[in-house]
């Protein structure tokens, strides 16, 4: 099973490679294999990260990481094939070779650089692969060099890098309270420093979480440093808007958990656990108001984003082992979920030249699947039974509950309805109110027909809903252990 | 302060050099050439890179030998090279005011500096490597880094904000991890000259879209 971490690590970075050179009609298919053979590895690797810990060099799977590998490989799969539909309208354009190119190089080495996240055993080079994320999605948010673009990427770029220049602090503080344990020069890998806890000094342990907290959170797009989200989201093409959403969020929350392991085991649950609850309730506070009142689709989506990354911190708050596997649950379900809308959004911006709420009505009509899968999404993601998403928050607020946080958890559901209540409103609105146009099969031959623009955005929409189906109603037992295992690690119960 | 022993010449050269890095950042934060600026960030690398050096020669860590030239090469030649093409392509020399004048700007760095030497006080992380003072002024410098970032209102003195930011993580990494094995270094030093290239390329296509290089016109998305 090893060997599939190497193809993982190498697979991405080498289509990205070749899509320099080679036509877009082979990179379009070489992407969309790549993705599809990424995807089988993750889950084929399910069953030995949930009773194991596969290791090569310096790559190395457990429980947590395959959670978060499994989210990014299956975001990866599913956008990768939605690209195909995504830029056939602009075949025929002079300059689309070179788009392409430029396109698919950097959607591959995005995803390579979050699988490889997930994998690397150490915290320094979790670091590298996060800044790596960074640089070349704010190159995909500026691909498409109108104004609103460049300023996206400019405030995201700026914004990232500085919280990252603060993980960097983060990371060499870390350093230190180990040093003090290991010596001088050795590597900052996780399970070496969670066996060197007990002797760690407490406030640089403290004070390196704290800084990976803001650092991190602020790719994670925790308010108060989630200003670049909303804008980078809306701006970038869709499928690196539902890549951006549904994993590199996840991704830059994975690098909170490793410090939460880390810190968790030297100081306790109580510090981490609260500056988490802290960061997870505020974000769900202002994500929950900002969805109220959006007007343009992809930011209600990006503050739905912001929600949930909120719903993320609140879980590993409450710290209890249900609400952390719920947490890990909602992280599969959460990236299924937000691509799903993220990409229905995009067809419907498609359909309708605007990215305007206001300026998109009667979907169901125009498009008679994406439509109400879009709608379906967005229900899905504001926890409608019997998804998985339901089943994760099910569990996150049980588990609140649980550890004594009842008022807490009383606070996340309702903040949950209100952006449900933002969300389902604007949705609605999209797909089942009727346009003030007369339906499109009431005219003749030359009205808009209802149809949709391509069976590749299609396709990966119903994968997703099937997969976050099987979530909700009956994970299979590989799964369900792995959830369980990556809660045990987090606690510390599991080394 | 009496019962004190004398600083040792290693630890005097250490210090200077690091106060020289922070005086660098308050420089930067009073000229409004961004030429100037930009040869301000090369003054404070060389000199992040001369600790380097001072270190890897007084306590004996070859590696930071290896750091310093990399550090020299990349912070002190190509970082400002790659920015004054721009400069010169955009044809501006002046930076974008912010909203504090000078005198302002640099009283509340004054107070962020102050800040962070009380609050590394407190922390009690006793460096095996370099006096503590050293750490304080390594937070001071980030401060002050975030300040500059926040009152310019030009793509060209937020991203250099952004740069000497690092220079002084750079600092703060030496005084507690200069132990760090050397490949995650240059990692990070690599890792630094790509972000340059991408700040570099969205610069460009900012002045491309807005024909300045001034941020007071990205006001475009809100809410």
């Amino acid at each position: 099973m090893r060997w599939l971490l190497l193809v993982l690590a190498l697979l991405p970075l080498a289509t990205a490679l070749l899509a320099l050179v080679t036509s877009p009609k082979v990179i379009r298919a070489a992407t969309a294999v790549s993705g599809a053979v990424c995807l089988g590895c993750a889950l084929a690797l399910v069953p030995s990260a949930a009773h194991g810990q596969p290791s090569v060099g310096f790559l190395r799977l457990d429980a947590l990481s395959g959670v978060f590998l499994l989210s990014t490989a299956f975001l990866y799969a599913m956008v990768s094939a939605y690209t195909i539909g995504y830029l056939k309208d602009d075949q025929d354009d002079p300059g689309f070779p070179r788009y392409a190119r430029r396109f698919y190089a950097g959607l591959n080495l995005f995803a390579w650089s979050m699988l490889c996240a997930c994998m690397v055993d150490e915290l320094a080079l979790l670091w590298i692969a996060i800044e790596i994320t960074t640089v070349v999605s704010a190159l995909l948010v500026a691909i498409d060099a109108t104004e609103s673009a460049a300023e996206a990427a400019w405030k995201y770029v700026l914004l990232a890098s500085v919280g990252l220049g603060i993980a960097l602090l983060a990371t060499i503080v870390m350093y230190y309270a180990g040093s003090t344990v290991l010596g001088s020069a050795y590597d900052l890998s996780v399970p070496q420093l969670v066996k060197a806890a007990p002797h760690m000094p407490h406030t640089p342990v403290r004070l390196a979480f704290v800084l990976a907290v803001v650092g991190f959170g602020t790719k994670v797009g925790l308010v108060p440093m989630h200003t670049w989200l909303p804008d980078a989201h809306s701006q970038a093409p869709t499928p690196i808007s539902a890549l951006l959403s549904g994993s590199l969020l996840a991704v830059s929350f994975y690098a909170v958990l490793r410090y939460f392991q880390v810190t968790r085991a030297v100081l306790g649950p109580d510090f981490p656990q609260d500056v988490l609850l802290a960061f997870g309730i505020l974000s769900l506070l202002l994500s929950a108001l900002y969805v109220l009142d959006q007007q343009d689709v992809k930011r209600l989506l990006a503050y739905s984003s912001v929600e949930h990354m909120g719903i993320l911190a609140t879980a590993v708050g409450f710290g209890t082992p249900i609400a952390l596997a719920g947490a890990l649950l909602h992280v599969l379900a959460h990236a299924a979920a937000k691509g799903n809308a993220f990409m229905g959004a995009g067809t419907l911006v498609h359909t309708y030249w605007t990215k305007e709420i206001n300026g998109i009505r009667g979907a169901m009509d125009r498009l008679p699947v994406s439509g109400p899968a879009f709608l379906l999404a967005v229900f899905i993601l504001s926890a409608l039974p019997p998804f998985g998403i339901f089943r994760s928050e099910f569990q996150i607020v049980q588990g609140g509950i649980a550890g004594g946080r009842t008022a807490w958890a009383a606070m996340l559901v309702a903040l949950v309805t209100l952006a449900f209540a933002g969300l389902a409103l604007a949705a609605t609105r999209m797909v089942v109110v009727p346009s003030a146009e007369p339906a499109p099969r009431s005219l003749g031959a030359a009205a808009t027909p209802a149809r949709e623009p391509s069976w590749w955005m299609v396709a990966p929409v119903l994968v997703g809903l099937a997969a976050l189906l099987v979530l909700g109603i009956h994970p299979p037992a590989d799964l369900t252990a792995l959830l369980q295992r990556g809660a045990a690690e987090l606690r510390g119960t599991v080394t | 302060m009496l019962t004190q022993p004398v600083p040792s010449s290693f630890a005097g050269t250490a210090d200077a050099l690091a106060v020289g890095v922070l005086l660098t950042e308050f420089a930067m934060l009073r000229t409004s050439l961004l030429r100037s600026q930009v040869r301000l960030y090369a003054a404070q690398s060389l000199l992040v890179s001369a600790l380097a050096g001072v270190v890897a020669a007084g306590r004996d860590v070859p590696e930071l030998y290896a750091l310093a030239g990399l550090s020299l090469i990349l912070k002190v030649w190509a970082v400002p090279a790659v920015v004054t093409r721009l400069l010169r392509e955009a044809d501006a020399e002046i930076a974008g005011s912010g909203a504090l004048g000078v005198a302002s700007e640099v009283l509340l760095s004054l107070g962020v500096a102050g800040l962070a030497f009380f609050a590394v006080d407190r922390l009690g992380i006793n460096s095996r490597v370099l006096p503590t003072t050293a750490l304080s002024l390594a937070v001071a410098v980030i401060g002050v880094a975030f300040v500059l970032m926040i009152v310019r209102s030009d793509v060209v003195s937020q991203a250099i904000g952004f740069f000497s930011l690092e220079n002084g993580v750079s600092l703060a990494s030496l005084v507690v991890a200069s132990g760090m094995p050397l490949i995650l270094e240059v990692a990070f030093l690599f890792d630094l000259l790509v972000a340059v290239v991408v700040f570099g390329v969205l610069m460009r296509v900012h002045h491309s879209r807005t024909s300045t290089l001034s941020t007071a016109a990205l006001t475009r998305l809100r809410g």
